[in-house]
């Protein structure tokens, strides 16, 4: 299994402690080593990690950590606390226009997402609030991008605003956005195209569409299992657009999904929602300390605590 | 190009504060090496590697110690089963299958479309087979890459079963003559038993018409992807047999440095790269460039 390691890991050095029943300076070194390696592992960028250690240890050292009765315990505790709260302790709903339709733009890396999360977010608000919104097919280069986009609105019973391939994504959206005031829809999507960030042309086609949509939501859409390079991709867009939130998806894979923690340190922006299946159902809120737990390999922080 | 320039360049800021060869050189080795996600061990060892073979030689100039990398890089790579080349294997006589295999919005679709062109060109009598009935618009989308290729595609009803899409895609492939059946699959994430257990339904039915058939098994492989690609490696291959990996989104700023584990750990060759979203833009793999790209603003400077 994937998580085993750290488990493993973070046992050993605290069964080690835990013998000894008082920390060293020394021991203190190999613990934030191994927390260090178990970040990395799990995709958390090394530059948010190298940070993140750094003031753990702070911590630990100026508190009284190093006398506690059960100091494995207390560092676990640190560890996790600080991770739930690098990832923003609150759960962050969508943002909402005081009047009609608000506008969500989605936006990312090829195949992260974006034209599935646009189906899953637009049936939930129809479930929740019986929303009535419209969903804009702005992708004209991805092959059949548009029939897959109806296809999702079909499943969901909502409609779906397309103009073929012919037209440029500027136009789609501008005449999409008409016919959502002419219909009163509530909520808008539009689904763009993945693009990488450093596509220059095709990121200025983005904050073209931003700049004429107005959107009250650019979500970020990006794939749990992405490694290093989160960074790039949530800088890159979070640049050219200011988003507003992200969405992660693919969570119910096996990846750790130490992005989440990259990201949200790059770009300070809170994670909304997560992906968890191919249905249009599998998508939950997300909860910053359910991927604490996670990022750690700590499906059970108590079981772990309890054994130390 | 762009991306393996950044990251040379990042590379070579490794040595515009170069001091000589202490420990802090080390640390920004590994980090660098870490940032291609090739990983925190292998990252590790491949530092200890050059850190005795600097010793050993007592090089102290930066151009020949970024040399030395390149080498034990390469190295690495190969040294598990050099003698393994990354050619395409085809059949002696009759179809060649190829059945393309990965997680989900990685890139098979878009590397068969890719691939259909580029031995249509060469003069093979290509088909296509959408055994992908699950997601929305992948019938459609595989239908215009046979559309942009000029060449057939065998696709069944949406929501049908994916093996007997592949059955038909044979038989015709068998009756008609073709050199080469490309066949496409559904994205799935490694941790899904029963869609596994597809994957490996649809394997099996493809052999029972061609005993030596996939001739080749590929793994799409997204160079955004962190460690998980390892798990996903070693998941497809305990199914479905892998042959080789294709290595997508190298035109992004990701390095796919985890291929580097793959191949280290489970003997896993990459045989062609992704660099692009047009019919174009798929390389066959070659190793030293692959690695001495990561470092070539260093050579370079
Ligand atoms: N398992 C799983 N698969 C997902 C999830 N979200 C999306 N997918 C799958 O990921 C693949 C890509 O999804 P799309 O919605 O097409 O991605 P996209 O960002 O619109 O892709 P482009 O338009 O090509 O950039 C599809 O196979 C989806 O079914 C998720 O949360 N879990
Ligand atoms: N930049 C870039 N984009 C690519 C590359 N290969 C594929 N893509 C894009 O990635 C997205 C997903 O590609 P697909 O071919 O649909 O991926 P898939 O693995 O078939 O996806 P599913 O069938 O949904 O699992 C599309 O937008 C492609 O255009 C590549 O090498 N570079
Ligand atoms: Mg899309
Ligand atoms: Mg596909």
């Amino acid at each position: 299994m994937a998580f085993e390691g750290l488990t493993e890991r973070l046992q050993k050095t605290f069964t080690n402690l835990r013998k000894k029943g008082k920390v060293t300076e020394a021991d203190l070194r190999d613990t934030m080593r191994e927390i260090r390696l178990a970040l990395l592992e799990a995709d958390v960028n090394f530059k948010v990690v190298k940070q993140f250690v750094k003031t753990v240890r702070d911590q630990a050292i100026g508190s009284d950590i190093l006398e506690g009765l059960n100091p494995a315990q207390q560092i676990v505790k640190l560890v996790n606390d600080e991770l739930v709260k690098m990832m923003g302790e609150e759960d962050a709903p969508l943002n909402k226009s005081p009047k009609i339709p608000t506008i969500i733009m989605m936006a990312g890396l090829q195949g992260a997402g974006k034209t599935t999360t646009t189906g899953k977010l637009a049936l939930k608000l129809k479930n929740e609030q019986k929303a009535r919104p419209l969903l804009i097919a702005a992708d004209v280069y991805r092959p059949a991008a548009i029939d897959q986009l109806v296809q999702v609105g079909q499943q969901i019973d909502v409609p779906v605003y397309e103009e073929g391939t012919d037209v440029s994504p500027v136009d789609i959206v501008r005449h999409g956005l008409a016919q959502a005031a002419e219909n009163k829809n509530d909520y808008v999507f539009i689904d763009t195209a993945g693009r990488l960030q450093i596509d220059e042309k095709l990121m200025q086609e983005l904050a073209d569409i931003k700049a004429l949509a107005q959107p009250n939501e650019i979500l970020l859409v990006v794939d749990a299992m992405t490694g290093q390079n989160a960074v790039n991709t949530a800088e890159g867009f979070n640049e050219k657009l200011d988003i507003t939130g992200v969405v992660l998806t693919k969570l119910d894979g096996d990846t750790r999904g130490g992005a989440a923690l990259s990201i949200r340190s790059v770009t300070g922006k809170p994670i909304k929602f997560v992906g968890q299946g191919e249905k249009m159902e599998d998508l939950d809120v997300f909860h910053p300390d359910r991927m604490a737990s996670r990022i750690l390999g700590m499906g059970d922080m108590l079981t772990l605590i309890e054994k130390t | 190009e762009r991306s393996r320039r950044s990251f040379g360049q990042k590379l070579s800021s490794l040595f515009t504060n170069f001091t000589g060869v202490d420990d802090d050189f080390y640390d920004d080795l590994e980090e660098t090496l870490i940032e291609a996600d090739v990983g925190f061990d292998t990252a590790l060892e491949i530092s200890e590697e050059v850190r005795d073979e600097i010793e050993f030689e007592h090089v102290s100039d930066p151009d020949q110690i970024s040399q030395l990398i390149v080498r034990r890089l390469v190295a690495l790579y190969t040294r598990n089963g050099s003698a393994e080349d990354n050619h395409l294997v085809f059949s002696k006589e009759g179809p060649t299958v190829f059945l393309f295999v990965g997680v989900n919005g990685v890139g098979k679709t878009t590397s068969i479309g890719k691939m259909a062109a580029r031995f249509k060109a060469r003069g093979r009598k290509v088909l296509l087979a959408a055994c992908d009935t699950f997601r929305a618009g992948a019938i459609q989308q595989l239908e215009e890459w046979g559309k942009r290729d000029g060449v057939d595609v065998v696709a069944g009803k949406e929501q049908s079963d994916p093996a007997s899409v592949a059955f038909e895609a044979v038989k015709k492939a068998k009756a008609e003559n073709y050199d080469l059946l490309l066949v496409d699959t559904a994205g799935r994430l490694q941790n899904k038993v029963n869609l596994m257990n597809e994957l490996d339904k649809i394997k099996r039915v493809i052999s029972r018409e061609i005993p030596d058939a996939p001739q080749e098994t590929l793994l799409v492989l997204d160079s955004t992807t962190g460690q998980n690609a390892l798990t996903q490696a070693k998941a497809f291959l305990e199914t479905t047999n892998v042959t080789g990996i294709i290595l997508t989104k190298l035109d992004g700023t990701a390095k796919g440095g985890i291929v580097l584990a793959i191949r280290n750990q489970l003997h896993l060759a990459v045989k062609y790269v992704g660099l692009g979203e047009t019919v174009d833009d798929l390389s066959p793999f070659n190793p030293e460039q692959y690695v001495s790209g990561l470092f070539k603003g260093l050579m370079e400077d």
